[in-house]
């Protein structure tokens, strides 16, 4: 059987960072992908930016972005459900994360164009996600670490409280002193997200990688490993309809529910498209298209919206009468002209500005259009599929601080955890644009020097 | 317009969609931000941003939808087909482009049918008295194969850039866009990756500036090699000071360090091209691509030899070969890959 110091499970964010902080301190580590090797580097693959704390300028991050500023932004869009300790430790420790990053191959780039402003709290990864991947391969590589693609790990044992071996899909062993679990969540395994969510959960599509599929998560729970967070929650945005299955990534998103009207199957309106700005609403638009039958939902809108909003990767059904649109889109003609006909009734004069909260609302109507609120009336029509789109589960290991995996009877001695794994610990609920990346580099880095320094 | 160009911009314009949608590589080179900031995707504009890449292959390792992904991105690659079919669509006669883009072999071929002429007028026209070169072939003679040779290629790129720049709809050139081609081909900006890391070619996903700087050795040695010939030819008409000239004099100066570096350059390109993954490229002309280089390395390794032979019986020989690749090169370069720089500058040149 062979043997190493460090196994690192997973070919991530988490798991490159822990796998090379680890060969730093000297281990000899072996990273368990089981993805081939065009494939490699998980949902970290389809990321753009990482959030971080700075005092001052840092690389291209400009102003400042200090802890606690950090931190309310954190406690809104999660309602409080976070690890105070672990989330301020992540908080405090991205910045010291950046340099080591650039340190390591990773290239940063100002904010994208198009995104909203994101350059006093974002980094942003020059070619994204898979160019960080590969520059952490890279190193891995110049350090001496073993790589192994298609090697999805089935089981770890852990007997008797503490880890001794991973078992692979062909049967193959391999042993180690330590092990770092960075295998991600398990959005992939639609059994397992029906289980769940109920039987809807099947008309999801997984906008990351489709190897996630929890396989280790559930075999260390079963185990014995401490859970936490809610295994309904998820990061689910509202996507295009016609977006793969899986690996779909950032192009899927669709950006116009703002400067459109929204319905269900049966043609019905069911939520304020204009509540607020796209990129705070995004994310709940992914559970309320869940809610609705069938999981699916349309966005109309007319031509004045077009050149509103980032273009769609799908062209739009486009047609010159709102029945038209209707039948292209297997909608009932009579329902969503009724629908129209009753918002533009209710909507009223005002001044229409994209981009900020305009008060441009609708009168009487239920459920109201709060802002950009303007008649749908001038030809051609376009519509647009929305189904959720699932970015990843947020059920998973119970860490410490020192990112050690606890067992039933406390930590277990020789294992840790990082990245999405056991970001539950920190996102009990919704999500922070940019710090999925951040609790992966923080943790997989902690769990990388622990399980080196209790290895050697 | 070829049978395949709408196909091309059809399928540049489809991932050129998705890019629009991602934009994950807009800091890698200039054609990422002109994408986005068009307000819709033409076949004039798809023709345009591909003159515009510089293949440095950034985009394709950093992204997450090359295949066996099913939208099959591989910028790279289409844009470098669009290119070549550019090049091929507006030279003339077009059947020449094609053959010699596609068929490194017929580049040799015409090569050594630029020997063999050399040779037969070397056996013909040997003048009586002369010094130097001209001891082995008239200057008059050489003049006359060699104007023609130079200015009717010429020509014929200069109609093909003019019909090039009617297409995209260059505009004006402008002081500014001199300055920012200027700045962008001494740099090789756009093989440096955005950030100076270089590009991605004969290391796959790891940033390399071999590439970029091989390239430049290739461009500054070419232009001083350009530069010695025209300097030489000034020196002949004007001041009436004839060749052979010293090593301390402005032509063998320029001539020298040229022809090492160009030679240097070229070999180093040849090395990498064999290193990297060819379906990046516009991969059915890689032997027209490679023969190109090798032209341009026989060009340069042959100049030098002569120059180290001064004296020596091993003279004729070598002035034959040399000048037979000379002759051969710019009779091609409207149909070889040396076109390339000349729309890449067009690109860089277009305020559209
Ligand atoms: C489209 C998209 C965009 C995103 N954008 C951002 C962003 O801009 N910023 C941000 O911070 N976050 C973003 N996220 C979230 C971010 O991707 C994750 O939080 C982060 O990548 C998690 O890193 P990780 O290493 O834990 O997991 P992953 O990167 O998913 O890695 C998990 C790894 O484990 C491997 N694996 C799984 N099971 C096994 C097994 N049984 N055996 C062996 N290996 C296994 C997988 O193949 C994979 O390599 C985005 C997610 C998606 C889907
Ligand atoms: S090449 Fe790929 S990663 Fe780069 S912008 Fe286009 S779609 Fe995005
Ligand atoms: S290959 Fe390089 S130059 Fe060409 S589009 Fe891609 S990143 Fe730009």
């Amino acid at each position: 059987m062979l043997q190493y110091d460090v196994v690192v499970v997973g070919g991530g964010n988490a798991a490159l960072c822990a796998a090379i902080e680890a060969a730093e301190a000297g281990a000899r580590v072996v990273i368990l992908e089981s993805a081939p090797e065009h494939m490699r580097g998980g949902n970290s693959r389809h990321t753009r930016n990482f959030r971080c704390m700075h005092h001052g300028p840092l690389s291209v991050l400009t102003d400042t972005y200090g802890e606690d500023e950090y931190y309310d932004d954190l406690l809104r869009v999660t309602k409080g459900q976070t690890d105070p300790t672990l989330a301020r430790l992540a908080i405090r420790d991205s910045e010291a994360c950046l340099p080591w990053m650039e340190r390591h191959g990773v290239i940063f780039q100002g904010s994208l164009s198009g995104t909203l402003s994101l350059d006093r709290t974002n980094a942003f990864f020059l070619g994204g996600g898979k160019a960080l991947v590969n520059a952490y391969y890279a190193c891995a590589e110049d350090l001496g670490v073993t790589i192994r693609y298609n090697a999805e790990v089935l089981h770890v044992d852990l007997s008797d409280g503490r880890f001794h071996s991973v078992t692979l899909a062909d049967g193959e062993q391999i042993a180690g002193r330590a092990v770092v679990l960075a295998s991600g969540g398990f959005q992939a395994d639609l059994d397992w997200l029906t289980r769940a969510w109920g039987p809807g959960a099947e008309n999801f599509l997984i906008r990351g990688t489709p190897y996630n599929r929890g396989v280790v998560l559930r075999d260390v729970l079963d185990q014995g490993a401490q859970s936490v967070g809610d295994p309904t929650q998820c990061h689910c945005v509202a996507i295009d309809g016609r977006a793969p299955k899986f690996d779909g990534g950032i192009v899927t998103r669709l950006d116009c529910v703002p400067y459109a009207l929204v319905v269900n199957r049966d043609g019905d309106r069911f939520y304020d498209e204009g509540e607020d700005v796209w990129p705070k609403r995004y994310a709940i638009w992914g559970r309320l298209v869940a809610a609705q039958p069938d999981q699916i939902a349309y966005a109309i809108t007319d031509q004045k919206a077009q050149g509103l909003f980032m273009p769609p990767v799908f062209a739009p059904v486009k047609a010159e009468t709102l029945g038209g649109l209707a039948q292209a889109l297997g909608l009932s003609g009579d329902a969503l002209e009724k629908t129209v006909a009753r918002y533009n009734a209710a909507c009223q004069d005002g001044s229409f500005t994209p981009g900020v909260l305009d008060g441009l609302a609708t009168n009487g109507l239920e459920p109201p259009k709060t802002n950009w609120a303007r008649p749908l009336d001038t030809p051609p029509y376009y519509g647009y599929m929305l189904r959720p789109g699932v970015t990843f589960t947020y059920l998973g290991l119970k860490v410490s601080e020192r990112a050690q995996v606890q067992g039933a009877h406390g930590p277990l001695p020789n294992v840790w955890a990082a990245g999405e794994v056991m970001a539950g610990s920190i996102l009990g609920q919704g999500y922070l644009a940019g710090f999925g990346m951040t609790i992966g580099t923080v943790f997989g880095r902690i769990a990388g020097q622990e399980a080196a320094s209790h290895a050697g | 317009m070829l049978d395949n160009t709408p196909n091309l911009q059809d399928e540049a314009a489809r991932q050129f969609q998705i890019c629009n949608s991602c934009r994950y590589c807009e800091g890698y080179c200039d054609v990422f931000p002109q994408l986005f900031a068009l307000p819709e995707m033409t076949a004039a504009s798809a023709t345009h941003l591909a003159n515009l890449c510089h293949n440095c292959r950034g985009c394709y390792y950093a992204c997450q939808y090359s295949p066996p992904h099913e939208f099959d991105l591989n910028l790279p690659a289409v844009l470098a087909e669009l290119r070549q079919d550019t090049w091929e669509r507006h030279a003339r006669p077009q059947a020449l482009a094609r053959v010699f883009h596609s068929h490194g072999v017929a580049v040799a071929a015409a090569l050594i049918a630029g020997f063999a002429l050399l040779f037969f007028l070397m056996a013909t026209l040997r003048p009586e008295s002369g010094e130097g070169f001209y001891a082995y072939l008239a200057h008059n003679a050489m003049v006359a194969i060699f104007a023609p040779a130079f200015l009717l290629p010429l020509a014929g790129l200069a109609y093909s850039l003019r019909s090039y720049w009617r297409e995209i709809g260059g505009g004006r050139i402008t002081w500014a866009s001199l300055r920012h081609m200027g700045s962008s081909v001494a740099r090789m900006k756009n093989l440096s990756g955005g950030a100076d890391q270089g590009c991605n070619f004969e290391q796959g996903a790891r940033y390399s500036n071999a590439r970029r700087y091989a390239h430049q050795a290739t461009l500054w040695g070419f232009l001083m090699c350009f530069a010695a010939t025209s300097v030489a030819t000034l020196m002949h008409y004007g001041l009436g000071w004839e060749a052979p000239y010293p090593f301390w004099s402005p032509p063998k100066l320029l001539g020298v360090p040229g022809g090492i570096l160009l030679c240097l350059g070229t070999g180093a390109l040849a090395w990498l091209k064999l290193r990297a993954d060819p379906e990046l490229g516009a991969a059915r002309v890689w032997g027209g691509e490679m023969a190109f280089v090798l032209l341009l390395f026989t060009v340069s390794a042959t100049g030098l030899a002569l120059y180290a032979a001064t004296g020596t019986g091993a003279v004729p020989a070598l002035l034959a070969i040399h000048l037979g690749a000379v002759f051969a090169f710019f009779v091609l370069t409207p149909y070889t890959k040396m076109v390339h720089g000349f729309y890449r500058t067009a690109a860089l040149l277009a305020r559209r």
